[in-house]
Protein backbone atom coordinates (compact mmCIF):
# COMPACT_ATOMS: atom_id res chain seq x y z
CA UNK A 1 0.00 0.00 0.00
CA UNK A 2 1.29 3.45 -0.75
CA UNK A 3 1.98 5.33 2.46
CA UNK A 4 2.25 8.88 1.19
CA UNK A 5 -0.51 11.07 -0.16
CA UNK A 6 -0.71 14.66 -1.26
CA UNK A 7 -2.53 17.19 0.88
CA UNK A 8 -5.57 18.47 -1.04
CA UNK A 9 -5.16 21.89 0.58
CA UNK A 10 -1.46 22.72 0.32
CA UNK A 11 0.08 19.94 -1.73
CA UNK A 12 2.44 18.79 1.01
CA UNK A 13 3.23 15.12 1.41
CA UNK A 14 1.34 13.36 4.19
CA UNK A 15 2.71 10.09 5.53
CA UNK A 16 0.08 7.55 6.46
CA UNK A 17 1.20 5.04 9.10
CA UNK A 18 1.18 1.38 8.03
CA UNK A 19 -1.30 0.44 10.78
CA UNK A 20 -3.74 3.29 10.07
CA UNK A 21 -7.30 2.07 9.56
CA UNK A 22 -10.26 3.36 7.56
CA UNK A 23 -12.01 6.11 9.50
CA UNK A 24 -8.85 7.29 11.21
CA UNK A 25 -7.98 10.98 11.03
CA UNK A 26 -4.61 12.09 9.73
CA UNK A 27 -3.25 15.61 9.75
CA UNK A 28 -1.15 17.42 7.18
CA UNK A 29 2.16 18.33 8.83
CA UNK A 30 2.38 21.58 6.87
CA UNK A 31 -1.07 23.19 6.88
CA UNK A 32 -2.81 21.23 9.66
CA UNK A 33 -5.60 20.11 7.31
CA UNK A 34 -7.39 17.07 8.67
CA UNK A 35 -8.38 14.09 6.56
CA UNK A 36 -10.27 10.91 7.19
CA UNK A 37 -8.98 7.72 5.56
CA UNK A 38 -11.85 6.85 3.23
CA UNK A 39 -10.49 3.61 1.81
CA UNK A 40 -7.34 1.60 2.10
CA UNK A 41 -7.14 -1.32 -0.27
CA UNK A 42 -3.92 -2.28 -2.04
CA UNK A 43 -2.72 0.83 -3.83
CA UNK A 44 -6.05 2.56 -3.39
CA UNK A 45 -5.46 4.86 -0.42
CA UNK A 46 -8.14 7.53 -0.47
CA UNK A 47 -8.63 10.48 1.83
CA UNK A 48 -11.59 12.77 2.32
CA UNK A 49 -11.75 16.01 4.31
CA UNK A 50 -12.49 15.20 7.96
CA UNK A 51 -15.71 16.43 9.53
CA UNK A 52 -15.39 19.69 11.42
CA UNK A 53 -15.66 19.40 15.18
CA UNK A 54 -19.38 19.60 15.93
CA UNK A 55 -21.06 21.39 18.79
CA UNK A 56 -22.17 18.04 20.18
CA UNK A 57 -18.80 16.29 19.96
CA UNK A 58 -17.40 14.77 23.08
CA UNK A 59 -18.13 12.22 25.72
CA UNK B 1 -19.09 -17.22 17.93
CA UNK B 2 -19.93 -13.71 19.11
CA UNK B 3 -19.35 -10.86 16.70
CA UNK B 4 -18.80 -7.28 17.83
CA UNK B 5 -19.38 -4.09 15.86
CA UNK B 6 -17.69 -0.88 16.88
CA UNK B 7 -19.77 1.94 15.46
CA UNK B 8 -18.10 5.32 15.28
CA UNK B 9 -17.85 8.41 13.15
CA UNK B 10 -14.13 8.91 13.69
CA UNK B 11 -11.54 6.26 14.56
CA UNK B 12 -9.72 7.61 17.59
CA UNK B 13 -7.29 5.94 19.98
CA UNK B 14 -10.23 4.38 21.82
CA UNK B 15 -11.92 2.79 18.80
CA UNK B 16 -8.66 1.55 17.36
CA UNK B 17 -7.63 0.03 20.69
CA UNK B 18 -11.01 -1.67 21.08
CA UNK B 19 -10.75 -3.12 17.58
CA UNK B 20 -7.18 -4.32 18.14
CA UNK B 21 -8.25 -5.92 21.40
CA UNK B 22 -10.96 -7.96 19.67
CA UNK B 23 -8.41 -9.07 17.11
CA UNK B 24 -5.89 -10.16 19.72
CA UNK B 25 -8.62 -12.07 21.56
CA UNK B 26 -9.69 -13.83 18.36
CA UNK B 27 -13.13 -12.20 18.39
CA UNK B 28 -14.81 -11.41 15.10
CA UNK B 29 -15.29 -7.67 14.88
CA UNK B 30 -15.50 -4.71 12.58
CA UNK B 31 -15.43 -0.95 12.69
CA UNK B 32 -18.57 0.54 11.12
CA UNK B 33 -18.79 4.17 10.03
CA UNK B 34 -21.96 5.63 11.58
CA UNK B 35 -22.12 8.12 8.71
CA UNK B 36 -22.78 5.33 6.21
CA UNK B 37 -25.84 3.81 7.91
CA UNK B 38 -29.40 4.53 6.82
CA UNK B 39 -32.26 2.88 8.69
CA UNK B 40 -35.97 3.03 7.95
CA UNK B 41 -39.19 2.07 9.68
CA UNK B 42 -39.40 -0.78 7.17
CA UNK B 43 -35.78 -1.94 7.68
CA UNK B 44 -35.06 -5.52 8.57
CA UNK B 45 -32.44 -6.57 11.11
CA UNK B 46 -30.98 -9.10 8.68
CA UNK B 47 -30.13 -6.30 6.25
CA UNK B 48 -27.54 -4.99 8.69
CA UNK B 49 -24.53 -7.20 9.31
CA UNK B 50 -23.71 -5.75 12.69
CA UNK B 51 -23.10 -8.91 14.68
CA UNK B 52 -24.42 -9.76 18.12
CA UNK B 53 -23.48 -6.66 20.08
CA UNK B 54 -22.63 -3.09 19.17
CA UNK B 55 -20.32 -0.67 20.93
CA UNK B 56 -21.69 2.79 20.15
CA UNK B 57 -18.62 5.04 20.00
CA UNK B 58 -19.76 8.04 17.92
CA UNK B 59 -18.06 11.26 18.97
CA UNK B 60 -21.14 13.21 17.88
CA UNK B 61 -23.61 12.94 20.75
CA UNK B 62 -26.81 13.26 18.75
CA UNK B 63 -25.59 11.03 15.93
CA UNK B 64 -24.70 8.31 18.42
CA UNK B 65 -27.88 8.74 20.43
CA UNK B 66 -30.36 8.59 17.57
CA UNK B 67 -28.47 5.90 15.71
CA UNK B 68 -28.67 3.85 18.91
CA UNK B 69 -32.45 4.37 18.97
CA UNK B 70 -32.64 3.05 15.41
CA UNK B 71 -30.39 0.07 16.14
CA UNK B 72 -32.41 -0.84 19.21
CA UNK B 73 -35.54 -0.55 17.09
CA UNK B 74 -34.00 -3.21 14.83
CA UNK B 75 -33.37 -5.39 17.86
CA UNK B 76 -29.62 -4.94 18.25
CA UNK B 77 -27.96 -4.90 21.66
CA UNK B 78 -26.16 -1.58 21.92
CA UNK B 79 -23.73 -0.37 24.59
CA UNK B 80 -24.80 1.99 25.96
CA UNK B 81 -28.55 1.85 25.61
CA UNK B 82 -30.46 4.82 24.16
CA UNK B 83 -32.04 5.57 27.52
CA UNK B 84 -28.61 5.75 29.18
CA UNK B 85 -27.29 8.06 26.46
CA UNK B 86 -30.27 10.32 26.82
CA UNK B 87 -29.76 10.67 30.57
CA UNK B 88 -25.98 11.08 30.51
CA UNK B 89 -26.00 13.51 27.60
CA UNK B 90 -28.13 15.95 29.54
CA UNK B 91 -26.67 17.40 32.74
CA UNK B 92 -30.07 18.45 34.06
CA UNK B 93 -31.55 14.96 33.73
CA UNK B 94 -28.36 13.41 35.14
CA UNK B 95 -28.54 15.71 38.19
CA UNK B 96 -32.17 14.73 38.75
CA UNK B 97 -31.31 11.00 38.53
CA UNK B 98 -28.42 11.46 40.98
CA UNK B 99 -30.64 13.35 43.41
CA UNK B 100 -33.45 10.79 43.10
CA UNK B 101 -30.97 8.08 44.03
CA UNK B 102 -29.53 10.11 46.92
CA UNK B 103 -26.06 10.22 45.39
CA UNK B 104 -24.03 13.13 46.77
CA UNK B 105 -23.70 15.73 44.03
CA UNK B 106 -23.08 19.50 43.86
CA UNK B 107 -26.09 21.65 44.76
CA UNK B 108 -27.67 22.65 41.48
CA UNK B 109 -30.57 24.88 40.49
CA UNK B 110 -32.46 24.90 37.23
CA UNK B 111 -34.03 28.09 35.90
CA UNK B 112 -36.03 28.74 32.77
CA UNK B 113 -35.66 32.42 31.99
CA UNK B 114 -32.91 35.04 32.12
CA UNK B 115 -34.55 36.73 35.12
CA UNK B 116 -34.94 33.59 37.18
CA UNK B 117 -31.49 32.43 36.06
CA UNK B 118 -29.87 35.61 37.38
CA UNK B 119 -31.95 35.39 40.55
CA UNK B 120 -30.73 31.80 41.12
CA UNK B 121 -27.14 32.84 40.47
CA UNK B 122 -27.44 35.58 43.11
CA UNK B 123 -29.16 33.20 45.51
CA UNK B 124 -26.39 30.60 45.11
CA UNK B 125 -23.75 33.29 45.66
CA UNK B 126 -20.46 33.95 43.88
CA UNK B 127 -18.46 32.16 42.68
CA UNK B 128 -20.96 29.95 40.90
CA UNK B 129 -20.81 27.72 37.84
CA UNK B 130 -23.13 28.04 34.85
CA UNK B 131 -23.20 25.00 32.57
CA UNK B 132 -24.93 24.22 29.29
CA UNK B 133 -27.28 21.27 29.89
CA UNK B 134 -25.99 19.53 26.77
CA UNK B 135 -22.32 19.75 25.90
CA UNK B 136 -19.02 17.97 26.27
CA UNK B 137 -15.33 18.49 26.77
CA UNK B 138 -16.11 21.34 29.17
CA UNK B 139 -17.45 23.56 26.38
CA UNK B 140 -19.46 26.53 27.58
CA UNK B 141 -18.91 25.87 31.28
CA UNK B 142 -18.47 29.26 32.94
CA UNK B 143 -17.20 30.02 36.41
CA UNK B 144 -19.02 33.24 37.34
CA UNK B 145 -17.24 35.33 39.95
CA UNK B 146 -19.20 38.59 39.97
CA UNK B 147 -22.68 39.92 39.10
CA UNK B 148 -21.50 41.91 36.08
CA UNK B 149 -19.99 38.88 34.35
CA UNK B 150 -23.06 36.82 35.24
CA UNK B 151 -25.37 39.38 33.57
CA UNK B 152 -23.22 39.45 30.46
CA UNK B 153 -23.07 35.67 30.13
CA UNK B 154 -26.83 35.35 30.65
CA UNK B 155 -27.39 38.07 28.04
CA UNK B 156 -25.19 36.14 25.60
CA UNK B 157 -27.08 32.93 26.34
CA UNK B 158 -30.37 34.72 25.62
CA UNK B 159 -29.09 35.79 22.21
CA UNK B 160 -27.83 32.33 21.30
CA UNK B 161 -29.75 30.42 18.64
CA UNK B 162 -30.16 27.24 20.64
CA UNK B 163 -33.30 27.00 22.80
CA UNK B 164 -31.24 24.89 25.22
CA UNK B 165 -29.20 28.02 25.99
CA UNK B 166 -32.26 29.45 27.73
CA UNK B 167 -32.31 26.60 30.24
CA UNK B 168 -30.06 27.66 33.09
CA UNK B 169 -28.12 25.02 35.01
CA UNK B 170 -26.57 26.77 37.97
CA UNK B 171 -24.24 24.86 40.23
CA UNK B 172 -22.39 25.74 43.40
CA UNK B 173 -18.62 26.10 42.96
CA UNK B 174 -17.33 23.10 44.86
CA UNK B 175 -14.35 23.83 47.12
CA UNK B 176 -12.01 21.22 45.70
CA UNK B 177 -8.33 20.69 44.95
CA UNK B 178 -7.34 21.63 41.35
CA UNK B 179 -8.40 18.24 40.09
CA UNK B 180 -11.37 15.94 39.72
CA UNK B 181 -11.72 12.18 39.49
CA UNK B 182 -12.82 10.06 36.54
CA UNK B 183 -13.82 6.54 37.52
CA UNK B 184 -14.51 4.13 34.66
CA UNK B 185 -17.32 1.73 35.46
CA UNK B 186 -17.92 -1.32 33.30
CA UNK B 187 -21.03 -3.24 34.30
CA UNK B 188 -20.82 -3.71 38.04
CA UNK B 189 -17.10 -3.01 38.32
CA UNK B 190 -15.16 0.17 38.94
CA UNK B 191 -12.27 -0.72 36.63
CA UNK B 192 -9.93 2.22 37.10
CA UNK B 193 -9.83 5.79 38.33
CA UNK B 194 -7.70 8.79 37.48
CA UNK B 195 -7.18 12.26 38.84
CA UNK B 196 -7.57 14.91 36.16
CA UNK B 197 -5.63 18.08 36.84
CA UNK B 198 -6.49 21.30 35.10
CA UNK B 199 -3.78 22.72 32.89
CA UNK B 200 -2.15 26.07 33.59
CA UNK B 201 -4.51 29.04 33.22
CA UNK B 202 -7.48 26.67 32.97
CA UNK B 203 -10.01 25.90 35.67
CA UNK B 204 -11.67 22.97 33.89
CA UNK B 205 -10.03 19.57 34.27
CA UNK B 206 -11.09 17.95 30.98
CA UNK B 207 -8.31 16.00 29.26
CA UNK B 208 -9.67 17.51 26.02
CA UNK B 209 -8.73 20.91 27.53
CA UNK B 210 -5.15 19.82 28.08
CA UNK B 211 -5.58 18.51 31.62
CA UNK B 212 -3.03 16.06 33.02
CA UNK B 213 -3.86 12.68 34.46
CA UNK B 214 -2.56 10.61 37.34
CA UNK B 215 -3.66 7.21 38.61
CA UNK B 216 -6.10 7.48 41.53
CA UNK B 217 -6.53 4.71 44.08
CA UNK B 218 -10.09 3.37 44.09
CA UNK B 219 -11.29 3.86 47.64
CA UNK B 220 -14.35 2.14 49.06
CA UNK B 221 -16.21 5.47 49.04
CA UNK B 222 -15.27 6.10 45.42
CA UNK B 223 -16.22 2.61 44.27
CA UNK B 224 -19.53 2.75 46.07
CA UNK B 225 -20.42 6.15 44.62
CA UNK B 226 -19.28 5.28 41.10
CA UNK B 227 -21.32 2.06 41.03
CA UNK B 228 -24.39 3.77 42.46
CA UNK B 229 -24.10 6.64 39.98
CA UNK B 230 -23.68 4.23 37.07
CA UNK B 231 -26.73 2.28 38.20
CA UNK B 232 -28.74 5.50 38.61
CA UNK B 233 -28.31 6.35 34.93
CA UNK B 234 -29.05 2.82 33.75
CA UNK B 235 -25.66 1.12 33.74
CA UNK B 236 -23.25 0.04 31.02
CA UNK B 237 -19.80 1.40 30.19
CA UNK B 238 -19.58 4.78 31.88
CA UNK B 239 -17.20 7.43 33.11
CA UNK B 240 -18.28 8.76 36.49
CA UNK B 241 -16.80 12.17 37.29
CA UNK B 242 -16.44 13.24 40.90
CA UNK B 243 -14.98 16.11 42.88
CA UNK B 244 -13.39 16.01 46.31
CA UNK B 245 -15.43 18.50 48.30
CA UNK B 246 -13.39 19.70 51.27
CA UNK B 247 -16.36 19.37 53.63
CA UNK B 248 -18.61 16.66 52.20
CA UNK B 249 -16.15 14.22 50.64
CA UNK B 250 -16.80 12.95 47.13
CA UNK B 251 -19.62 14.40 45.04
CA UNK B 252 -20.60 13.13 41.59
CA UNK B 253 -21.07 15.87 39.00
CA UNK B 254 -21.32 14.01 35.73
CA UNK B 255 -21.67 10.56 34.17
CA UNK B 256 -20.23 10.14 30.67
CA UNK B 257 -21.88 7.90 28.13
CA UNK B 258 -19.24 7.43 25.43
CA UNK B 259 -16.33 7.33 27.78
CA UNK B 260 -12.94 8.35 26.44
CA UNK B 261 -10.07 6.49 28.05
CA UNK B 262 -6.89 7.54 26.35
CA UNK B 263 -5.80 9.51 29.40
CA UNK B 264 -6.78 6.71 31.80
CA UNK B 265 -5.07 4.04 29.67
CA UNK B 266 -1.80 5.98 29.81
CA UNK B 267 -1.57 5.56 33.59
CA UNK B 268 -3.87 2.69 34.53
CA UNK B 269 -2.74 -0.85 35.21
CA UNK B 270 -6.17 -2.11 34.15
CA UNK B 271 -6.66 -3.29 30.59
CA UNK B 272 -9.63 -0.99 29.90
CA UNK B 273 -10.42 -2.10 26.32
CA UNK B 274 -10.18 -5.74 27.40
CA UNK B 275 -12.73 -5.17 30.16
CA UNK B 276 -15.01 -3.36 27.71
CA UNK B 277 -14.86 -6.17 25.16
CA UNK B 278 -15.45 -8.83 27.84
CA UNK B 279 -18.50 -6.88 29.01
CA UNK B 280 -19.83 -6.66 25.44
CA UNK B 281 -19.32 -10.41 24.89
CA UNK B 282 -21.12 -11.17 28.15
CA UNK B 283 -24.04 -8.98 27.10
CA UNK B 284 -24.18 -10.62 23.67
CA UNK B 285 -24.46 -14.06 25.27
CA UNK B 286 -27.30 -13.07 27.60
Amino acid sequence: MKSKVECQECGAEISVPEDAVVGEIITCPDCGGEYEIASKADENLKLKPAERVGEDWGQ
Amino acid sequence: MVEVSIICDKVRFEEKTLYEKTQSKGIKSKIVDAKTLTIGTYSKTKDFLLGDVILQRSVSYYRGLYLTACLEFLGFKVINRFEVGQICGNKLITSIKLAQNKIPSPKTQFAFSAESGLESIKKTGFPVVLKPIVGSWGRGICPLRDPETASMIVEMREEDDSPLSRIYYIQEMVDRPPRDIRCIVIGDQAVTAIYRYSSQSEWRTNVARGGNVELAPITKEMEDLALRAAKAVGGGILGVDMMEDKNRGLVVHEVNNTVEFRGAASVSKADIPNEMIDYAIKLARK
